[in-house]
């Protein structure tokens, strides 16, 4: 039996999957939610890679790096953000994150 | 069964099992570990899709730098996980159910929606069997010729992530001593030492007002 797109997209959803559950679960926890975001755009990297493959283009692999680029930014400044917020208010829960009163 | 198919069900297990900890693990500072083993197991996958050049820069970039920056910022924080898991396993079942009804259409639409891709897979790609087929060549190719203005836009994203980094965290502490080293650099020996005129002999003084200097002394 060979490994086909399907396998790689199956494990990709079930990634995005656990990643969306993640964010459900664990929304208090700033820093658990980065990480769940981390994981999402991993799963969708990894359908970008595994179809950039069965169709033979490489288009989608640049992308992935694309969004690599743009990940590790994201996850940079969100990080000082984090640090921010800890430095300000002793904790990083989302719960009190009120002060705009939004 | 090939290698190739028992690795990948390896590799596919570890990341899942990896993820499914990244979001249930009490400690944070696990959390990080297991998703640093996630991106590992995702590298793997990826060099078995024969996309070399971003498996490896997944390791160097997210393993190496991203992941460690992870880790420095969850151990710098006193974290108090018990007010922050507070109804995490209230909201589970429901939160199973609907993720594994999300997994099932995906897996459906997705993993079943391609039959014609999955039958003989290395037929369109451009000579990706050849004995000198470089990945990172072609993606090099690609970044540096069609891509050139997005990788630009891309080396400015990183730079304004950057300075945004620095400029947040940044904080004059109040009570650090610090040396100014322009100032060092530029001094003079007359900032240094200074020599003070005095006569070479001093008038005799007073008794009395030697008395007490001495007493001081004493």
């Amino acid at each position: 039996m060979n490994i086909t797109l399907g396998h790689f997209l199956t494990v990709g959803a079930i990634l995005f999957t656990l990643s969306v559950i993640g964010i459900f679960l664990n929304r208090k926890n700033l820093i658990v939610l980065l990480m769940a975001i981390e994981l999402m755009l991993l799963a969708v990297n990894m359908n970008f890679v595994a179809f950039s493959h069965y169709l033979g283009d490489m288009h989608g692999q640049v992308f992935v790096f694309f969004i690599l680029t743009v990940a590790a930014a994201e996850s940079a400044i969100g990080l000082a953000i984090l640090m921010l917020l800890f430095r300000n208010k002793s904790s990083i829960s989302v719960e009190e994150l009120n002060t705009l009163k939004g | 069964m090939d290698y190739q198919t028992g690795f990948f069900y390896l590799f596919a297990a570890l990341l899942l099992f990896a993820g499914l900890r990244v979001i249930t693990a009490r400690n944070p500072v696990h959390a990080v570990l297991y998703l640093m083993l996630a991106f590992s197991q995702a590298a793997a996958l990826w060099l078995l899709l024969k996309a070399e050049f971003l498996g490896i820069t997944l390791v160097l970039v997210y393993l190496g730098a991203v992941m460690v920056l992870f880790l420095f910022v969850v151990m710098m924080l006193d974290i108090n996980m018990d007010g922050l898991r507070k109804g995490f396993w209230k909201h589970f079942p429901l939160a199973a159910v609907l993720g594994a009804i999300v997994a099932a259409e995906l897996i459906l639409v997705l993993g079943a929606g391609f039959p014609s891709l999955t039958a003989n897979p290395d037929a369109p790609g451009v000579g990706i069997n050849a004995a000198d087929y470089s990945n990172t060549k072609v993606l090099g190719l690609l970044l540096y010729t069609e891509y050139l203005f997005p990788i630009e836009v891309a080396a400015v994203i990183l730079l304004v992530a950057m300075i945004a980094a620095i400029a947040l965290t940044l904080r004059q502490r109040k009570d650090s001593k610090a040396i100014n080293p322009g100032d060092q650099v530029h001094v003079r020996a007359a900032d240094r030492l200074v020599v003070l005129p005095m006569a070479a002999t001093q008038p005799a003084r007073p008794a009395a007002a030697a008395t007490p200097s001495e007493e001081v002394k004493a």
